[in-house]
């Protein structure tokens, strides 16, 4: 076991290529299903972390998303319902040299996990999360889920659902994610981008992926895939720039009306009355966590990119002052230590 | 107990024993539990052999002088072997009077009955319940050796001079309550003086005042004219070596420590507190420079699966709860059942269902462990005898876990967990070695390859290159560990994975019989019972009855050669703290007509109603 950073390798990893990250596995989500493009963006995206592939390890829980670590060519571990944030701290604990990614939904992580997700955040395990957000059940097939908006008709909730979504961006920030960040199933290029980031971030990496279950919630994202609304809503977060959303014609901007955002024309403001993206600002993150069409923008890209200490770091310093201090345990020692007495 | 006059040495008679059983009471907030503590190191000393209960309310603090805040410290010692804290008291010491209410009925007529008179004023009498001082009662002086001691009085008067406020003062009476009872059972006070310079080395004031109430209580005794005699209990004859003090908990932890040293493999420890199991944590957390890494998770669930995660990584992962929390963990224990994956699960068992009897003992989780899961889920289920035992049992569960590639459990108890005993303390070297194999060869390699003779599948540390695979909760394909929803395929790995735990049987040593090989009747126990078993056993044989006993540290599987056995008696008793679950088991598995002897009172047996158990059953000749 090692101190070194996550997937920290002696030697430099060979030439991947997207092809070195598929399994031998059928891929056995639905036809259309959003969870494939994530996963071709994911497989891609693995030769440029210059990680060593047997150092890579994919963890999931249970539902569509948690099928993941079958369809990577890295070690993988499909465990129990809401349960991977603890199995991938356990994993941390005992092997801090490996670089981990674990894949949960929005049932998964939020509803019968969402205990393990505000732990797994708070202590800022060293891992990177993929939460698919579908905003539904798909594998029990079709009913609501914690992120599904209130009134929702499901088979479980024919009269609509009573209880109002959380939001897993202002979950995350409020359990003090360092690393908050959103993408769009649909946009290639930009999940590139963010499945690059968060992997990148020392410290617990969420990145929250809109993804569309084309069976049980087909289009509950339409609001970012339909090419005139996404034009209209898309916000993209770019540390150091301004606010502002929109077709060229018609520039939006989101400002500080004293601690409420609000959506002006962009041409009535003036460049030094815009709000500028600062991605280290977590206060501001979370203001931005909670925009959402029809009445704001809805924000893509990191929220928050800050730094706090790393749980199994701190464990790991903790372990080796001790042996530095008092030397390595030895059984034989302890158990003559303290009161003992001869008998014969 | 056999009492033999001795040449009298100056005015008072000192009279021999062979053994004593006492038990220290009072308020949470009298220091009960650490005045049994230091009589317990003083009779180590003595080279008595021993064993503790101690008993104590769940509250932290609960309300003073009330009948359920009574805490309570029983030993047993003496120069032979001691294998219960006993049943009936020789002496008890009631420092208020509910602890004399709630205890009275354990003392034997004509035992030493000491009681701090100062704390039986009218609140404290109202509070037990009492219309009227039972020390005023005649028949009380009449039935029991009554001593009563102005103890905080004397306390007070022996450090007048010291600049303690009166509540710091009053605190140290259990010292004086120590100190007299040291006297009586003539206990060297050395090592009490030690732990005081130690504990309160920063603190010369409270060091002052705790060495003179102890030893103002010890003179107390020795010229005080109301004790006309004192005992003594001659050093036992126990093995030799170099013993010491050893509870169940920190014997657990401490077996891990040692498994990880020889295994080289590390140890993930995680947990979630509960009571009586929390110590475990606290113990492992203390020693971080074994590489042992303890994870306080936020909750049983996630214990579970933090260990199962360091598992998959490579280390033992290991979790500790007692049954509430093994009852939260259940769906995660069948994840390494199916994913076999090392995992040892500590279970010390307390009283329940819920909640129950935090602070108190059962037995009742043999089921739970067993079949305390979905589906088809076996584990293998081991249980420590003794305090001591538990060192060799959590050494020997990381050993099976790591060889077949499984759930092991320990069923622990809360009388083990707390309850101490003098420990021959074992040459590490002669402990069986642990050899964990990584798999590395790329050739041939599946993940659901299986060792002919274990049946455990190839253990594979992330990090080895060629080797990536992937498992997980869902039915493989046995070799490949491909995802299989195959009918027979899932009939095969269900059997197989049962066929791997009843392998499990070929480390199991030939059964220890206490008595004759055939008989009247076989004692069957496992657990915390042995010591209660064992001297009910002893005490039938030397009655001149034909019964046997075995205590069984593996419960599943069985030892192989336990239907054997079982057929060579006439009878088969039972005794356990449940309602009938080894019991259970044997019939069905043996199809004998075992009877079972079961008490649920949160306590351990007593000896004497075994002992009782066994007459009924086979007639006493008495």
């Amino acid at each position: 076991m090692s101190a070194q950073g996550a997937g920290a390798a002696a030697t430099p990893a060979p030439k991947y290529t997207k092809k070195d990250f598929e399994s031998d596995q059928d891929v056995r989500w639905c036809p259309g299903c959003g969870d494939y493009a994530i996963l071709s963006a994911v497989q891609k995206s693995m030769p440029d972390l210059g990680i060593p592939r047997e150092n890579i390890v994919f963890i999931s829980g249970i539902g569509c998303s948690s099928r993941f670590p079958y369809y990577m060519n890295t070690y993988g571990f499909h465990t129990i319902h809401g349960r991977a944030p603890a199995i991938a701290t356990g994993l941390r604990v005992a092997r801090p040299d490996l670089k981990v990614f674990l894949v949960t939904g929005d049932g998964d992580g939020l509803s019968i996990g969402g205990n393990h997700m505000l732990h797994v955040l708070r202590r800022n395990v060293n891992i990177t999360i993929l939460l698919f957000n579908n905003r539904i059940y798909g594998l029990t097939k079709g009913q609501y889920s914690p992120t599904s908006e209130l009134g929702k008709v499901t088979k479980s909730t024919p009269m609509g659902s009573a209880d109002r979504p959380v939001n897993p961006l202002a979950f995350a920030l409020g359990c003090g994610a360092t690393f908050v960040a959103r993408t769009v199933d649909r946009n290639i290029a930009h999940m590139d981008e963010m499945l690059k980031r968060a992997a990148a971030h020392r410290g617990t990496g969420f990145l929250e992926i809109l993804q569309n279950c084309n069976v049980y919630n087909d289009l509950a994202w339409n609001v970012m895939y339909d090419k005139e609304s996404r034009a209209l809503h898309e916000l993209r977060l770019e540390h150091g720039k301004p606010l502002l959303f929109g077709p060229p014609d018609a520039r939006k901007a989101v400002v500080m009306d004293g601690v409420i955002p609000k959506v002006v024309e962009a041409k009535s403001v003036s460049e030094s009355a815009l709000w500028v993206h600062d991605e280290h600002n977590v206060n501001a993150a979370k203001l931005l966590a909670d925009l959402f069409a029809p009445h704001f923008p809805v924000p893509i890209g990191v929220l928050a990119d800050t730094e706090a200490p790393i749980y199994e770091d701190v464990m790991l310093q903790q372990e080796q002052r001790a042996i530095s201090e008092r030397g390595p345990g030895s059984i034989a020692k302890l158990l003559m230590s303290g009161d003992t007495w001869k008998i014969g | 107990m056999s009492e033999t006059a001795a040449p009298a040495t100056g005015a008072k008679t000192r009279r021999e024993l062979d053994r004593a059983v006492i038990r220290f009471a009072g308020d949470s907030g009298d220091g009960m539990q650490l005045t049994g503590e230091q009589f317990t190191t003083e009779s180590a000393w003595a080279g008595n052999d021993l064993a503790t209960l101690p008993n104590f309310p769940a509250e932290i603090r609960a309300p003073a002088g009330t009948l359920f805040g009574v805490s309570s410290f029983q030993l047993q010692f003496g120069s032979q072997r001691v294998y219960t804290p006993g049943d009936r008291l020789d002496c008890l010491v009631a420092m208020n009077p509910a602890a004399l209410k709630v205890h009275l009925r354990d003392l034997k007529p004509g035992g030493l009955l000491i009681v701090n008179t100062a704390a039986y004023d009218k609140r404290n009498l109202d509070k037990a319940g009492y219309s009227a001082n039972p020390l005023d009662d005649p028949a009380l002086a009449e039935r029991y050796r009554l001593h009563k001691v102005d103890m905080s009085g004397l306390t007070h008067e022996a450090i007048k001079d010291l600049p303690l406020n009166a509540k710091e003062k009053d605190r140290t009476k259990n010292f004086f309550a120590l100190g007299l009872v040291s006297w009586i059972y003539t206990r060297p006070l050395e090592p009490t003086l030690d732990w005081i310079g130690k504990k309160f080395a920063k603190n010369p004031q409270f060091a002052e005042a705790n060495t003179r109430v102890l030893k103002a209580g010890h003179a107390y005794g020795e010229t005080a004219e109301i004790f006309s005699e004192h005992y003594e209990i001659e050093a036992a004859e126990m093995p030799a070596g170099v013993y010491r003090a050893m509870t169940g908990n920190r014997a657990l932890a401490w077996g891990l420590l040692a498994a990880a040293e020889r295994s080289k493999v590390p140890i993930v420890y995680g947990a979630y507190p509960i009571t009586p199991a929390s110590s475990i944590l606290e113990e492992l957390a203390m020693h971080k420079r074994f590489r042992i890494r303890t994870i306080q998770a936020e909750d049983e669930i996630a214990a579970a699966t933090a260990a199962i995660g360091a598992s998959f990584g490579g280390a033992i992962g290991v979790t500790g709860s007692s049954g509430p929390g093994i009852a939260l963990k259940g769906e995660a224990i069948g994840l390494a059942v199916t994913a076999e994956l090392p995992l040892v699960i500590f279970d010390i068992q307390r009283g329940g269902p819920s909640t129950g009897l935090p602070t108190k003992t059962e037995q009742a989780d043999l089921m739970q462990a067993m079949y305390g899961r979905n589906s088809e889920s076996p584990a293998v289920v081991l249980a420590p005898a003794t305090p001591g035992d538990c060192f060799y049992v959590a050494y020997e569960a990381v050993r099976i876990a790591a060889k077949y590639m499984c759930p092991v459990f320990v069923l622990s108890d809360g009388f083990l967990a707390n309850g101490s005993e003098p420990w021959l303390i074992p040459d590490p070297d002669t402990l069986p070695p642990i050899d964990v194999q990584f798999r590395t060869e790329k050739e041939g390699f599946f993940p659901y390859l299986r060792d002919p003779a274990t049946l455990s599948r190839p253990w594979v540390r992330p990090g080895t290159p060629g080797l990536e695979h992937r498992i997980g909760g869902i039915e493989k394909q046995d070799v490949t560990g491909n995802i299989s929803y195959d009918p027979d395929n899932h009939d095969h790995m269900v059997r197989t994975r049962a066929e791997k735990v009843r392998r499990v049987a070929q480390e199991i040593p030939p059964t220890t019989i206490n008595g004759p090989a055939t008989g009247d009747l076989l004692v069957v126990g496992w657990g915390g019972t042995y010591g209660s078993i064992t001297a009910a056993v002893e005490r039938a044989q030397a009655a001149g009855r034909s019964v046997a006993s075995i205590h069984l540290r593996h419960l599943n599987p069985l030892p192989p050669d336990l239907g054997h056995i079982l057929r060579e008696y006439r009878k088969v008793l039972v005794p356990e703290i449940n309602s009938g679950q080894l019991v259970r088991v044997l019939r069905a598995e043996y199809l004998v007509d075992a009877v079972g002897f079961n008490r649920v009172r949160g306590l351990p047996l007593a000896s004497e109603e075994i002992f009782e158990a066994i007459n009924q059953l086979i007639g006493s000749t008495a």
